[in-house]
């Protein structure tokens, strides 16, 4: 008598069981295929708009990486290789050299070349910039606002949430789709994404 | 009609492009002397099919960890399983993606209509809590490298009391409907903000990362495995299908002799020890139906608890705080120095519009505080409810739900087949 009890409850208990089992299956495939209705095969990575940005500074601290991942880019297409560059020089310096005292950058990435009469090219060395934007200020309100911030995707970890995504005052950061990883200036409007015009 | 409107759109779409072009201020100058411009470098990301191959990582080291557990029942391949994955998901991968965050990208995916979910992420998410629900937890004992770089600095375990097992067992549910919501809601991503050990993982963090990190790692040498199982978000889901898993790991491989050994062996205080039915049956079944009325009652004060809190809860959205503050203190907006406040004039949005958008995400907050809370509440009243009922249990077995599979038990079992 109790045996029979004893079974009959164990099979009870069973019969529970598996039911939740399968209402936590079906649960979790309807999760799952909700979810997949937004899928996509590609991988996405950060990458921040150039034409949105504010050039706080914020990329330099708040990025996971030390340094920053986030460099200043220079757009060659746009420059007009000017002797009195905005993004190279104080506004109050002293003269057109390339003296340590008139440089903008805090970390002198940017090197000066002369090219031709009175011509100068600017180029950036990636490994002493982290990202502080003053050149990219100083370009943009002073110049054509060729140089910029990217992310440097082989220095990026490619974070589930971009850290300075989170902060950025201007909402410059969004993701972008693996294979169309870079919003340089100039260049990834005539690209072959159409849905990411300038 | 058509025409018309092609031809407007183009007239406008050349007006817009306008001030484009006045913003090159020098044009390129036309060179001489045969200078080559140099080309923009555009180091690519990480390669696609590298994201498929840890999908596939993650799968091939899910299915090794099952059979050492459920089949080989071997603590050894299941430590050596661990330390792999660590090696392999934290130091290699530095602990992104991870199926405990992927959480956040599928919530955020089924609220937000703009927002595109990685294929692999999906998988990560997915992969683990089905095969937890045929074979139990055993992601957590091998596969996780946050649950891995723990195990192994558990040296010392003591036992915590039962009712602060208990209590701190709320935690995680609280953690992972928080999680949600501010997924949800667009705000943040909490668990990996939190994350403690991704510092450890790329020996690169803020001080206070790595500060809660290290922490961590000092707790777990006493209390084993705190963040598996007094916070990780995606244990809870884990939990729920380990506990009704069509199969789940064995102390024992076949009779239990009822040596204890195990019980002392668990250094998660995760084995259910015999019971008998105490008291008399009948007052036994009317306690578990007062638990089982109040239950409703739990909800409701939950809900009320969380939506009270929704204020204070909508504040950690960038764009309700930023609002907040604008709305209290309007100087800000002429202060240069507030970035943020700076940037919004600059956006040339309005303030209503500003104020606008965070009255919707607060109601936002409103409502899933309501959710929240009552989840929470609907919680603990289960718990109350689960520690009124007894069953009869004559063996030492593993609690299904926070058993983490580790196979410490099964090496200390002296019944061999």
């Amino acid at each position: 008598m109790n045996d029979k009890k004893e079974h009959k409850q164990a099979g009870r208990r069973e019969f529970i069981q598996t039911g939740i089992r399968w209402t936590l299956g079906v649960s979790l495939a309807g999760v799952a295929t909700a979810a997949a209705l937004k899928v996509s095969a590609d991988d996405f990575v950060w990458q921040l708009d150039p034409f949105k940005c504010v050039y706080c500074g914020r990329c330099a601290d708040y990025c996971v990486m030390t340094p920053s991942a986030v460099k200043c880019v220079h757009a060659y297409d746009l420059c007009g290789y000017c002797d009195l560059c905005g993004g190279y020089l104080k506004p109050d310096a002293n003269a057109l050299s390339t003296a340590a005292e008139n440089q903008l950058c805090p970390t002198s990435a940017i090197r000066r070349k002369f090219v031709e009469d009175p011509y100068f090219e600017y180029e950036i060395d990636e490994d002493l910039c982290f990202g502080c934007a003053k050149c990219v200020e100083g370009c943009t309100s002073f110049g054509n606002g060729s140089l910029h911030l990217q992310v440097r995707h082989d220095l990026c970890v490619n974070c589930n949430e971009c850290s300075i995504a989170r902060v950025c005052p201007s909402d410059a950061f969004e993701r972008v789709p693996a294979n169309n990883p870079y919003k340089i200036k100039g260049d990834f409007s005539v690209g072959t994404d159409e849905s990411n015009p300038a | 009609m058509n025409r018309i409107s092609k031809i407007f759109f183009s007239l406008a779409a050349f007006l817009l492009s306008l001030p484009a072009w006045a913003q090159q201020r020098f044009p390129k100058p036309e060179f001489e002397t045969g200078y080559v411009q140099p080309a923009t470098s555009q180091a690519p990301p990480r390669a696609l099919f590298l994201e498929y191959l840890d999908v596939f990582m993650l799968a091939a080291v899910l299915i090794v960890a099952t059979w050492f557990v459920v089949k080989k029942r071997s603590r050894r391949g299941v430590l050596w399983t661990s330390v792999f994955a660590l090696l392999y998901f934290g130091f290699y991968r530095q602990g992104c993606i991870c199926s405990i965050g992927a959480i956040q990208n599928v919530t955020l995916a089924l609220f937000d209509p703009t927002y595109v979910l990685p294929f692999t992420a999906l998988l990560f998410f997915v992969i683990p809590l089905v095969v937890t629900l045929f074979y139990g937890r055993t992601f957590c004992a091998a596969v996780c490298p946050l649950g891995a770089i723990q195990d192994l600095v558990a040296f010392r375990p003591i036992e915590l009391p039962r009712w602060l097992q208990k209590i701190l067992g709320v935690v995680p549910y609280l953690y992972l409907a928080l999680a949600v919501l501010y997924a949800a809601t667009s705000s943040e991503f909490l668990i990996c903000r939190y994350d403690p050990f991704v510092g450890i993982f790329r020996f690169d963090a803020e001080f206070q990362m790595l500060l809660l990190g290290g922490l961590f790692l000092l707790v777990g040498i006493f209390v084993a495995r705190p963040y598996c199982r007094f916070f990780c978000p995606y244990g809870v889901l884990l939990g729920w299908m380990s506990t009704f898993s069509k199969k789940h790991m064995s102390i024992t491989p076949s009779n239990c002799i009822q040596c204890k050994l195990c019980a002392n062996s668990c250094p998660f205080g995760a084995i259910e020890k015999p019971v008998e039915e105490q008291g008399n049956r009948r007052s036994n079944v009317q306690r578990l139906m007062t638990y089982l009325f109040f239950i409703p009652l739990w909800i409701g004060i939950g809900g009320l608890a969380g939506s009270m809190m929704h204020v204070p809860l909508a504040k950690f959205n960038s764009t309700v705080y930023l609002a907040e503050q604008l709305v209290e203190n309007p100087e800000l907006k002429q202060d240069q120095e507030h970035i943020d406040a700076r940037a919004f004039m600059q956006s040339g949005k309005s303030m209503d519009q500003l104020v606008t958008e965070a009255k919707e995400i607060r109601s936002q907050f409103y409502w899933g505080g309501w959710l929240v809370g009552g989840f929470i509440g609907l919680v603990i009243g289960l718990t109350l409810l689960k520690l009124s009922s007894h069953r009869n249990r004559y063996d030492y077995e593993p609690d299904k739900t926070n058993c983490l599979s580790c196979g410490r038990c099964m090496d200390y079992c002296p019944v061999k087949k």
